[in-house]
């Protein structure tokens, strides 16, 4: 019995210098190991596969969010889109464009938010744009359709 | 090359505007026919009296010249809001100013 506690106790030593050897050596940045930039998700082809990568595949629909876009985009390479939440507590929101070649296009992190943010994207063609927002550590989602009439993500 | 950028902040509100082509390296050039490298803003941050309230990843699916406008709670006159940015291709941009 001791000695089992011993060999695990000397094994996570072991472990734990190896760690701090690797953020020494600048391999690990402590502060930003996991949140850098999530090239699996940014890379997905399908938006699946990209709230897969983000761990939203989970996320459920809410009333409390309000994709907001225009019903009709001449110009897809640059769609208006608001994401208005009533939920608090939003610790983070993903933005993707569902059928763009990489249908992530935004991952924000997010403190003190009040309900609120705004920004543009490009869109491919006819899609939903959804909406996860994080908040109190439960996912939740929303989308809205955009008809898009010349696409903006080449090919 | 410095990524340039425009900020505003007043009435709990912040929009930043950056100038950036945001090729996500599937366009192909309508000269060439070449597809057009990517280059887009990977990584954004927004900090208001040095707490971090938006820590972006982007991806090349933003519009050219990105926009951004969100709300924070508490953000009060003469605050200082401090934004970065960095691309695909290491280049880097901050700008700050004072909420209004």
């Amino acid at each position: 019995m001791m000695n089992t506690t011993r060999r695990l106790l000397l094994r996570s030593a072991a472990s734990a210098g190896l760690i701090a050897t690797a953020i020494a050596a600048g391999m690990l940045k402590p502060s930003r190991v996991l949140a850098d930039w999530n090239s699996v998700a940014f890379s997905a082809t399908k938006a699946a596969d990209a709230l897969a990568a983000i761990g939203a595949s989970s996320a459920a629909s809410s009333r409390d969010i309000v994709v907001k876009a225009p019903d009709i985009a001449e110009n897809g390479a640059v769609v208006p889109v608001e994401v208005v939440t009533t939920l608090p507590d939003v610790e983070s929101i993903a933005i993707l464009g569902e059928k763009n070649p990489f249908p992530l296009v935004a991952l924000y992190t997010l403190s003190d938010f009040d309900g609120f943010l705004s920004t543009r994207i490009k869109m491919g063609q006819t899609a939903n744009v959804r909406a996860v927002v994080k908040a109190g550590g439960k996912l939740y989602t929303a989308t809205k359709e955009v008809k898009v009439t010349v696409g903006g993500c080449g090919g | 090359m410095a990524i340039a950028m425009r900020v505003r902040a007043d009435n709990g509100d912040v929009r930043i505007l950056m100038t950036h082509p945001s090729e996500n390296g599937l366009r192909k050039d309508a000269k060439s026919g070449q597809r057009v490298p990517a280059h887009f803003v990977k990584n954004m941050t927004v900090a208001v009296n040095g707490k971090t309230v938006l820590d972006g990843q982007l991806g090349g699916g933003m519009s050219k010249d990105p926009y951004h406008s969100f709300k924070v709670r508490g953000m009060k006159t003469g605050d200082k809001v401090i934004v970065t940015a960095e691309d695909n291709t290491g280049d880097k941009g901050s700008i700050e100013t004072t909420v209004s």
